[in-house]
């Protein structure tokens, strides 16, 4: 049995749109299992898999802990700090080790673009891109689509621009391919600093400022700004950036329309969102959160489809 | 110095420091050329070899290359290294100073003449370092190291970020007549580069390096040259930009020279696709357009040099994820092939040319014996066969890198006997 996925899920850039359509479709029914009283079905009884994560993260390692645990897997966190990564043993080796006390899936996290990839050649366990450096963070696209879907049904023709530091956010690829495969249209908007160079060349259109983003947009993912942009010299203060670049009340009131307001977390608060769009009545913030648990429980369970003995387990059903 | 005679019979020799370009014999007598052209007969004791349908051309020369040793001997060392070479029908190379600990005083010079007449094989040269350490600081002693047998200064692998150092480097090379080797990337664009700047950087999440930061570099330094009267010769050239710089500074009587390598003719950044650490190095691949653009600087001469820029490195530190990996790749024993594959059988270079390339001018311009089959020359001579296809498979490689990025590829053209000093000292199993 094959996974309608393939054997890994490293990025949304080389999904198709209907395998992204399957991952969301699978999504929608599984979030009803996190709204019962036991939140838990069968389906990955007896499978293991391994939240290996060289990143600090909060949310997304729990996320994809919940999924795990909601599904009855086994589960094992790695983070680095503490762990033999921290006394130097190589990737490869970390996974052959882990491979070797016979696992399931592999969830990683690392800071590099390309390290899911690099793990996923060298091991037969699933691989789960859990954000690879400033490349992709597939799982966070999907959950990002799947809120804009139940919002609007679909998302053809659609206008969604992705605000502020495109150039360091494996978020902003994610969503640029799965939101171009889903027929949105894309724009970024941010101080060219933080855009790549060649991001014309990827089909979306850019705003220099972010009020004509806002005059454009029918939803705004507005990026974590970190604050070693500021120390690397990308911008000169987070007080500016808030000035010129934030996402303010006063800046939507003036919007044509409504606007969807996402954010991947954590949030700077008051640099680049202010608190009453963040809890506003179009911020749809929190829905992305509760969409992850779903979205991350849709990807193992097709991909456990590619591995025989999980495959079996799944015969528990949904 | 060689006992026999060697004959080297019956291939066409192409010599363009002679203009010859003739069916004939070669005779080497005492490490040195004897005839080169006619027709003449076996005399007593010679040893012969019959090159019916190969080229002997002058020895091909790579004016940069990293042997390692000392300090990374796990990796390569000059033996290993001058035999790869030898095994690429390269009859000398030019060894970086970037060692642990760095090549940097007339001892360490020294040192690399001691291994590389050890080694019994390809010639040796070393390059001295600019600065102290390569630190960017304080000026090597150029005449003590030039005494000692260096025949270049250069800090390459970093940048030399003080244009005032540049400037003293290269007036004060002018006392030893040697060329300044100059590694172009301004350091502050290109930090945390991994790969070149543009579409595929961006839509694989890696840091860029832009063609700026060579070409700032390369025209700082060719005003410098200007300034000063020094020889700076420009190492692998990358970009289109840089070889309009070079033209303009040639145009302008400047004293600037400029070398590229097969990886640059060949290869784009495509080959970053898939995160492939075999295709990563500093410069990095570029586009089709600075490809083509490069090819072009190689055939009109603005470009007068193919080195390698062999950097071999260990299988472990290049199984890593892209940005973590070391730059570099091996190219001592597939530069021929490249350059014939992409250059000479499209018909950008005549094999002339390409011997022009690879063994007259970096003769001339590092200022070392050979490069020429004239009688009298040093009798270093490579003998290939420009049409003869084979696959590339790293595992026989005499250097100790197995970091290609030609793996697997049927390249044409291959070193069939390397002569060193009237010996052979590479002859094809």
């Amino acid at each position: 049995m094959t996974s309608p996925l393939g054997k890994d899920l490293l990025g949304l850039e080389k999904l198709t749109a209907e395998q992204i359509g399957l991952i969301l479709d699978t999504a929608e029914p599984l979030k009803e299992i996190s709204e019962r009283t036991i939140k838990k079905v069968p389906t990955l009884r007896g499978a293991t898999i391994v939240n290996l994560f060289f990143e600090a993260s909060t949310r997304t390692r729990i996320s994809f802990e919940f999924a795990e645990k909601r599904m009855s897997a086994d589960t094992v966190n790695v983070a680095s700090a503490g762990s033999s990564i921290s006394k130097g043993e190589t990737l490869v080796d970390t996974a052959r080790n882990l491979e070797a006390m016979k696992i399931d899936m592999v969830v990683i996290r690392h800071n590099s673009s390309g390290a899911a990839q690099f793990l996923a050649e060298r091991i037969e366990s699933n691989v789960i891109n859990a954000g690879d450096g400033t490349h992709e963070h597939p799982t966070q696209g999907l959950l990002d689509l799947l809120t804009l879907r139940q919002r609007w049904g679909s998302l053809k023709g659609r206008k969604v621009c992705i605000c502020g530091d495109v150039l360091h956010s494996r978020v902003a690829r994610s969503n640029i391919w799965g939101l171009q495969k889903l027929g949105a249209e894309v724009a970024v908007c941010g101080p060219r600093s933080l855009l790549p160079s060649a991001i014309g060349e990827m089909g979306v259109t850019v705003f220099d400022r972010i009020e004509q983003a806002i005059e454009w947009a029918d939803a705004l993912n507005v990026l974590r700004l970190q604050l070693e942009r500021m120390e690397g010299g990308y911008i000169p203060s987070l007080r500016e950036y808030n000035r010129v670049f934030g996402v303010t009340r006063e800046r939507l009131d003036r919007a044509p329309k409504d606007i969807l307001i996402m954010h991947p977390g954590p949030m700077n608060r008051g640099v680049e969102i202010d608190s009453d769009v963040a809890d506003g009545p179009h911020s749809v913030i929190l829905d992305q959160v509760t969409n992850g648990v779903a979205v991350r429980m849709a990807v193992l369970y097709l991909l456990a489809g590619n591995s025989p003995r999980l495959a079996e387990a799944a015969k528990g059903g949904v | 110095m060689s006992a026999r005679d060697l004959l080297l019979k019956g291939g066409q020799i192409i010599d363009p420091s002679t203009g010859l370009n003739t069916i004939g014999d070669l005779l080497l007598r005492d490490g040195k050329v004897e005839s080169a052209g006619d027709r003449i007969g076996t005399p007593d004791g010679a040893e012969v070899i019959d090159c019916t349908g190969l080229v002997v051309s002058p020895g091909f020369i790579d004016v940069h290359c990293h042997l390692r040793e000392p300090g990374r001997e796990d990796v390569e060392t000059i033996a290993t290294g001058a035999r790869a070479a030898a095994a690429g029908g390269i009859t000398a190379v030019c060894a970086m100073p970037n060692t642990d600990p760095v090549t940097d005083n007339q001892a360490a010079v020294g040192f690399v003449l001691k291994q590389g007449r050890a080694a019994d094989s390809a010639r040796v040269y070393p390059i001295g370092a600019i600065s102290i350490g390569q630190n960017g600081e304080r000026l090597a002693e150029f005449g003590e190291m030039v005494g000692a047998g260096a025949v270049a200064v250069s800090d390459d692998g970093k940048p030399v970020v003080s244009s005032q150092l540049m400037r003293t480097a290269l007036e004060y090379a002018r006392a030893f007549n040697i060329p300044v080797a100059d590694h172009c990337e301004d350091p502050t664009l290109a930090a945390g580069g991994a790969m070149n700047e543009g579409i595929v950087s961006a839509r694989l999440g890696l840091r860029g390096i832009p063609a700026e930061a060579e070409e700032i570099m390369a025209i700082r330094d060719i005003l410098l040259a200007r300034l000063t009267g020094g020889h700076v010769h420009l190492c692998h050239m990358s970009t289109k930009g840089s070889i309009e710089l070079i033209r303009w500074g040639k145009e302008r009587g400047i004293r600037v020279t400029a070398e590229a390598c097969p990886h640059h003719l060949s290869l784009t950044e495509d080959c970053v696709e898939g995160y492939d650490t075999h295709a990563k190095m500093n410069p990095p691949l570029r586009t089709m357009a600075d490809v083509e653009a490069v090819r072009e600087g190689v055939r009109d001469g603005t470009i007068d040099v193919l080195a390698t820029d062999h950097a071999p490195h260990h299988n472990d530190e290049k199984a890593r994820a892209f940005a973590d990996a070391p730059n570099g790749i091996v190219g001592l024993e597939t530069a021929l092939a490249v350059n014939i594959t992409w250059l000479v059988k499209p018909g950008i270079l005549s094999l002339a040319t390409l011997i022009e390339r690879m063994s007259c001018a970096p003769a001339k311009l590092f200022g070392l014996p050979g490069g020429s089959l004239a009688r009298g020359t040093l009798g270093d001579v490579t003998v290939f066969d420009p049409t003869r296809s084979w696959k590339v498979d790293p595992v026989g490689f005499r250097t100790k890198g197995r970091n290609t990025p030609y793996g697997g590829q049927t390249l044409t053209g291959r070193a069939v006997c390397t002569v060193v000093g009237g010996r052979v000292v590479y002859r094809e199993a």
